[in-house]
């Protein structure tokens, strides 16, 4: 029963991957960049949950929904400020601004909430479920991170699929002059994109606090790379791709932990971001890349 | 006055200029060829007609409009559509979502559907493979797309960057008998083309371009027949 365990808390973690990978392949698919400061936003996202149920005495749907808008907000006026100058810019700059915002984003939690770890209040109010006479309990915070998770991709595909704006992204991802001459306005998708990617990571931030109660300045930082292994894993890009990519990297670190060692947990992923790369460079369900004649 | 009204138009590339002040007008319901070499500055002043580019100086007037603040994505909503060199279809999309995207700024569903069943009509091909992916289609098939694309948003001129490029005789032969039927339908078209037999055989008036200026301009049929264009554009 151990194993089923392993592999029902790999699923929920990987769960969280996902949705934060989600936000990596979305800005990425569109901008074609890699946002190294999403795994701070979801840090933002949970010292803003904190702030409003515990400073604050709010009730948890109303920091939650104060949580969303925060990021929202916040990863809007990233893009704005330290990304939209550098559009035409090499995509080194960019990546380097990227690595700044994130500093910037822990130093900046550092300074207002200082170093002490704050002990993080679940939002989860889902109860627990005993499988095999209680040999197997499923948290609530587990079944919350993988509906949370399903509902995200499949409402996510929907919206690209089915709707104005969401055509207006894809034509955006594949060619930003040509949606332009559609009459799309590239600059306001890219910023609905790190809007609706940042909203996502507050989501993260909030699943993955209430599962890991420890809320520092760089809680993000970690849960954040490896959302970024899980979009390559699956094939950046890609909205399928990144929710197979999290579960898989999710699972890969709690049952490496488990049955090979917990000091090699964390490299063990970054050895799957090496053989992915070795191996097929595009992920599990990457798309070819069409060369421009 | 003329529905588009091009006057002293200089862009520059970094420190290259690439337009030296170019004039002209194109009226409503003419087809009008811009003709010259690889590099004389043709798809530079489409990309800059339709706001890709920005203008250094001088004006475009569409409709009394100045167009040279005017981002790009607001020039379709005034009725200007681009067929871009290269086609620049959608490749991952299908070709209903090509077509559908056409139309991207406009909002009266019915005018939509039933410019959609009019291009199936035009483009019979199209409607074949509207569930493919547009990537798949042959080169021909993507021009036609790309023109069925820009007419979805129900331009009032169309303008068409090198049409014919890259494709068989066959399909350039199809590409323009295409052209006169939108003509035909009352259309403004300003087609820029290498193939200058064929545009000048097509236009009502053409201009020569040639390093960033225009050297020569006047009736399509007059240039025809010019001892200077024969020699350099048409290879005789």
């Amino acid at each position: 029963m151990a194993f089923l365990d392993y592999l029902i808390n790999g699923i929920s973690l990987g769960s969280i991957y996902a949705v934060i990978a989600l936000g990596y392949t979305l800005v990425y698919g569109i901008a074609k960049m890699l946002n190294f400061a999403h795994g701070d936003i979801i840090m933002v996202g949970g010292y803003a949950v904190f702030t409003a149920m515990v400073t604050w005495g709010w009730s948890t749907w109303v920091a939650m929904l104060f949580a969303v808008v925060v990021c929202t907000l916040l990863g809007i006026t990233i893009e704005k400020v330290a990304y939209k100058p550098l559009r035409k810019a090499s995509s080194l700059s960019v990546l380097i601004t990227a690595i700044g915002v994130s500093y910037f984003l822990q130093n900046l939690a550092l300074l207002i909430f200082d170093e002490k770890p704050k002990v993080f209040t679940s939002v989860v109010n889902i109860p627990k479920i005993n499988l095999f006479d209680g040999k197997v309990v499923i948290k609530g915070e587990t079944t919350a991170a993988i509906l949370v998770s399903v509902v995200i991709v499949v409402g996510l595909s929907l919206f690209i699929n089915h709707t104005q704006k969401g055509r207006a992204m894809l034509a955006v991802s594949e060619d930003k002059d040509a949606a332009q001459l559609m009459g799309i306005n590239v600059n306001s998708t890219i910023s609905l994109t790190f809007a609706i990617g940042s909203g996502l990571a507050a989501v993260a931030g909030m699943l993955l606090c209430s599962s890991y109660p420890t809320l520092t300045n760089t809680t993000g930082a970690m849960p954040g790379i490896k959302a970024f292994v899980a979009a390559v894993f699956g094939g950046i890009g890609s909205i399928p791709g990144a929710m197979i990519g999290g579960i898989l990297i999710g699972v890969i670190e709690i049952l490496g932990r488990a049955y090979i060692s917990p000091q090699l947990a964390d490299a063990m992923v970054f050895a799957v971001l090496i053989l992915v790369l070795m191996i097929k460079p595009t992920g599990i369900l990457g798309k070819k890349i069409n060369e421009k004649v | 006055m003329a529905l588009l009204e091009i006057k002293d138009l200089c862009v520059y590339y970094g420190v290259i200029q690439a337009l030296k002040g170019i004039s002209f007008e194109v009226n409503e319901g003419e087809v009008i060829a811009l003709i010259g070499a690889n590099g004389a500055g043709k798809t530079t002043t489409l990309h800059t007609l339709t706001g890709i580019l920005p203008a250094k100086s001088g004006s475009i007037q569409f409709n009394g409009v100045e167009l040279t603040k005017t981002p790009a994505h607001k020039i379709v909503r005034m009725g200007i559509a681009h067929v871009p060199e290269g086609r620049r279809i959608f490749q991952n999309l299908t070709v209903l979502d090509n077509l559908k995207l056409g139309a991207f700024t406009r909002k009266d569903k019915d005018g939509i559907a039933a410019d959609l069943s009019k291009i199936y009509e035009r483009f019979p091909r199209l409607e074949e493979r509207k569930t493919q992916i547009a990537g798949t289609l042959s080169g021909g098939e993507q021009q036609m797309l790309a023109m069925g694309r820009a007419l979805m948003s129900k331009p009032r001129i169309i303008v068409m960057d090198e049409p014919s490029m890259g494709l068989s005789p066959i399909f350039v032969s199809e590409i323009f008998d295409i052209i006169e039927s939108i003509r035909k339908d009352g259309m403004t078209v300003l087609l820029v083309e290498q193939n200058a037999k064929k545009a000048l055989a097509i236009a009502d008036r053409a201009y020569v371009l040639e390093t960033g200026k225009i050297t020569l301009s006047g009736k399509a049929s007059d240039l025809l027949n010019d001892e200077k264009v024969r020699k350099a554009y048409l290879g005789e």
